[in-house]
């Protein structure tokens, strides 16, 4: 069995990341000129690593799947990202952020990973006011913070509701500029469909144009993937249409670990399934739980008649209001972490007393904030979101409540990284969302915009380079190299096996059967029997795609629903990965929670004597259950102890 | 109340940039008008599948309003008839009963067609390539509050800041324009001290870009603003020509 060695390096927690700049290997300005490096994403990983890898000199070669690389979806977060700069002296530091955020993951993250990502936190903020980023300013000229779930600090840096933009808007501006400088060679509409080994190691990728639909090799000495994550999965999420889990799963097949797959963060404030032409749902940013009350009817008649459409949120009584985040966790209220905030969402609509007419609603109310700072003060914190739910759900949230139910959002499991952010495959790195690395069980809002720009901008340029020190003496490659050829031509028969099917069913179709499979067995309770139905089901689901697919148009051509058939050929895989990966968590914690471990109050119940490791499964080839390798993870300065937000 | 609605759709259809495109046809019986409009399209698209044929190629990625990459031209408006929204954005509430609903790709010579309704806005990356950022690498910067910024000009560059790069604003212009996206994108940097230094450089090479790549000039109708899914200002307009105006002076 492989041994799975996360390279953390010796030492005190908060001096490990010193110890590691101080000791690793460098390579010289000469010698990066004639280094390559691919990235594949231009999101706040992507975008921050290609910019930084090309300023220090490395040949940067980045991909990218939309028209242009300021539209990776990075730039649809709204709420905003966390530093530990203690600027409202209200006891916040390095120690609380990584033990909020550790805290927060329900202890399945690296603690060496996690304090240095609170560590570098301070220098994201520093470089996005550098770059232009028109964060929000206190009328003395300084910057302003919010407080978010899970903290009890206001350590969140914003730019109005759209924070996600404006850092990825920086990052770009990073990257346009190198563009410009000839550093960076960008290939946009790009989609990575292999990662190429030569000799073991990382040394390019296959692609396909997504315009002519030609398939074309690229060759570098070091290869990143920024990708995102796979939530799409579910079909509907807040994620974009195009967001994909593909560019993982090659990697994944090609030997890389994939990480904690089941672990996945359905976010509690997102508008509710309205239909069933429905294409994706949409996020209304957690900041609105600052000022907004969580609520459903105490009175199941009431439930009944808002379900009925006979009532309206505006008529049932203060009394006869049950704030049931309030009530179960006074010190949090309605600030707990996403997770938990999500169960007790659905833990209410189950017992039926949902709001809208599928039942599978809540109340977010600003009545009281309305009363409390009047409405131009709202109108100012939130009023974009305001209008975009109103534009949405044709309903006014300054007069009536909003309604909103936890939707799919990000996935803290991904490719498996070590401390170098490097994967089991030598010369491969992961960053972002696409890797596993920070986050345990449970993201914490406003992490990943300062996960993202970690790695790109101050993890990933250094450990890069431990592992290129080495790689200064190997020539470019060619991509006429057998490997190469091998990989096109495995692509180039792939999509001709999909194009060859000519069945009967959409892509959609089977994309939404798919997502109906996870949401009902794999979302957010899960239970052996439930999951091993799903293996079955997910069986099924694979044969009828192979079999009954339908995509017009030509393999050699633009062709939008090859490009969805392709994606979900893998998240059919990626959703049996998922199951695979719950069923062996035999506890909850976090975004993954089986029924059959909750305490009596129905609250998670980890089993750190048995699950405090890092589930990394390897590909054992097609149709063959993976295999299971554990990292243990040793908490060595925190007592991982049972998550309170009651008190 | 929403209910349902039947609407006719003209779409312009074009194989490709240098071919010859048309409008086509399609009659959507029964279509809720909470649907989105782009939602609408993936279910006439999945008939078009459905009945063998190409679906309708059109760009749109988050679905959220925010990418940018969504980019239709409905009944004649960038975007189409809702203000301040993307197409994304616009939901069949919007239409009424029995109304034709023509469906255009951004027209403009900065935007070549590459397929129906899909165009390359590369020439957007290319100005920003140009100069649209601040000189300043990873690392060695100063603390994030070395440099208070008065709020006012914080939120101002905030408002410019706000573009989402979709190119309505050019798309809209008789002229083909780009002057309300260039000019967002030098006001929020010349406003914040941080950009503010090399303001006159960024304003020269950002405009000579775009001139070189064919966008016209702008003659102040401002349909750029009235389109703008964002609302950004032509106020940035002004802004840019006196920045502009400023470096031409020093050279």
């Amino acid at each position: 069995m492989a041994e799975i060695n996360s390279k953390i390096p010796q030492g005190p927690l908060a001096d490990k990341w010193k110890n590691y700049k101080d000791h690793q290997k460098l390579v010289n300005p000469a010698n990066k000129r004639r280094l390559d490096i691919i990235v594949v994403g231009t999101g706040l990983a992507g975008a921050s690593a290609a910019a930084s890898l090309a300023e220090m000199g490395f040949n940067v070669l980045n991909f990218c799947i939309q028209d242009s690389p300021r539209r990776a979806h990075s730039i649809a977060a709204q709420g905003g990202i966390n530093a530990a700069k203690n600027y409202q002296n209200d006891g916040d530091s390095v120690y609380r952020l990584f033990y909020d955020t550790i805290k927060g993951g329900d202890y399945r993250a690296r603690e060496a990973n996690v304090y240095r990502l609170a560590e570098v936190s301070n220098n994201i903020i520093d470089q996005c006011v550098a770059q232009g980023v028109p964060f929000a300013r206190e009328y003395g000229g300084l910057l302003d913070n919010r407080s978010f779930g899970g903290a009890q600090v206001s350590r969140t840096f914003y730019a109005r509701g759209q924070t996600g933009q404006q850092l990825l808007l920086g990052a770009y501006s990073a990257l346009s500029r190198q563009i410009g400088k000839g550093k960076v060679k960008m290939y946009t509409r790009h989609e990575m469909l292999d990662v190429v080994l030569v000799d073991g190691r990382a040394r390019g990728i296959i692609t396909r144009n997504l315009i002519t639909g030609k398939i074309e090799r690229y060759a570098a000495h070091a290869v990143v993937v920024a990708t995102g994550g796979y939530v799409n999965t579910f079909f509907l999420s807040t994620n974009a249409m195009a967001s994909n889990g593909s560019a993982a799963w090659q990697c994944y097949k090609k030997g890389a670990y994939f990480a904690n797959p089941c672990m996945v963060q359905i976010h509690p404030t997102c508008i509710p399934v309205k239909g069933d032409y429905q294409s994706k749902l949409t996020l209304m940013s957690e900041s609105l739980r600052n000022d907004g009350r969580i609520w459903v009817p105490k009175k199941l008649e009431d439930a009944k008649a808002l379900q009925a459409g006979t009532k309206k949120g505006k008529d049932i009584p203060e009394e006869d209001r049950d704030y049931y985040l309030e009530r179960r966790y006074p010190a949090f209220g309605n600030l707990v972490p996403r997770d938990v905030a999500s169960r007790a969402a659905k833990e209410r609509c189950d017992a039926g007393y949902g709001v809208n007419n599928t039942g599978l609603a809540v109340f977010l109310d600003f009545s009281d904030a309305i009363n409390r700072l009047g409405k131009e003060v709202v109108k100012q914190k939130y009023g974009n979101l305001f209008d975009m739910y109103e534009e949405i759900t044709n309903d006014n949230p300054y007069e009536t409540p909003m309604m909103i139910y936890p939707a799919l959002h990000y996935s803290m499991g991904g490719l498996w990284v070590d401390y170098e952010l490097q994967t089991s495959i030598p010369g491969l790195f992961a960053i972002g969302e696409a890797n596993f690395s920070d986050h345990g069980a449970n993201r914490l809002g406003a992490s990943a915009l300062m996960q993202g720009l970690a790695d790109g901008y101050f993890v990933l340029p250094y450990t890069i380079q431990n592992y290129l020190s080495d790689q200064i003496q190997v020539p470019r490659f060619s991509t006429d190299l057998p490997e190469f050829v091998e990989a096109e031509n495995a692509i180039k028969a792939r999509i001709q096996k999909l194009m060859n099917i000519k069945g009967k069913e959409t892509v959609d179709t089977i994309h939404r059967k798919l997502g109906h499979i996870m949401w009902e067995h794999i979302g957010m309770a899960r239970d052996e029997k439930g999951l091993l139905e799903a293996i079955n089901m997910l069986k099924d689901l694979k044969k009828e795609f192979w079999s009954n697919v339908y995509i017009p148009g030509s393999g050699d051509d633009q062709n939008v629903e090859l490009e969805k058939a392709l994606r979900l050929a893998d998240f059919i895989e990626i959703g049996t990965l998922m199951a695979h990966d719950a069923l062996n968590r035999a506890e909850s914690c976090g975004g993954h929670f089986r029924t059959e471990h909750q305490t009596e109050e129905g609250e998670a119940l980890r089993h750190d004597d048995k699950f405090m490791y890092v589930a990394c499964w390897e590909y054992q080839g097609e149709d063959k259950d993976p295999v299971m390798l554990k990292e243990d993870l040793n908490y060595e300065f925190v007592v991982p102890q049972t998550r309170n937000y009651k008190k | 109340m929403d209910k349902d609605i039947k609407v006719t759709l003209k779409v312009w259809r074009q194989r490709g940039p240098k071919e010859k495109g048309q409008f086509e046809t399609y009659q959507i019986d029964k279509i809720n008008q909470s649907v989105s409009f782009l939602e609408m399209l993936d279910i006439l698209n999945e008939r078009l599948i459905n009945e063998g044929k190409e679906p309708i190629v059109f760009d749109h990625d988050c679905r959220e309003g925010i990418c940018g990459m969504c980019s239709l031209y409905v009944n004649g408006h960038p975007h189409g008839p809702a203000t301040g929204a993307t197409t994304c954005q616009l939901y069949m509430r919007r239409f009424h009963d029995g109304e034709t609903i023509t469906i255009e790709p951004w027209r403009s010579a900065g935007f070549p067609v590459i397929r129906d309704l899909m165009v390359d806005r590369t020439a957007y990356d290319k100005i920003m390539q140009a100069g649209g950022f601040v000189s300043v690498n990873t690392g060695g910067v100063p603390d994030a509050n070395a440099i208070p910024i008065p709020k006012k000009d914080a939120d101002l560059a905030m408002d410019a800041a706000a573009c989402i790069g979709c190119g309505a604003c050019a798309a809209a212009c008789k002229n083909g324009s780009a002057m309300l996206f260039v000019s967002a994108k030098v006001s929020q940097l010349a406003l914040l001290p941080q950009g503010r230094v090399e303001a006159a450089r960024r304003a020269k090479a950002m405009v000579a870009k775009m001139d070189e790549l064919g966008f016209g000039n702008c003659t102040n109708t401002r349909a750029c603003e009235m389109e703008c899914p964002k609302n950004i200002s032509v106020s940035n307009i002004a802004r840019l020509n006196r920045e502009f105006l400023k470096a031409k002076l020093k050279d």
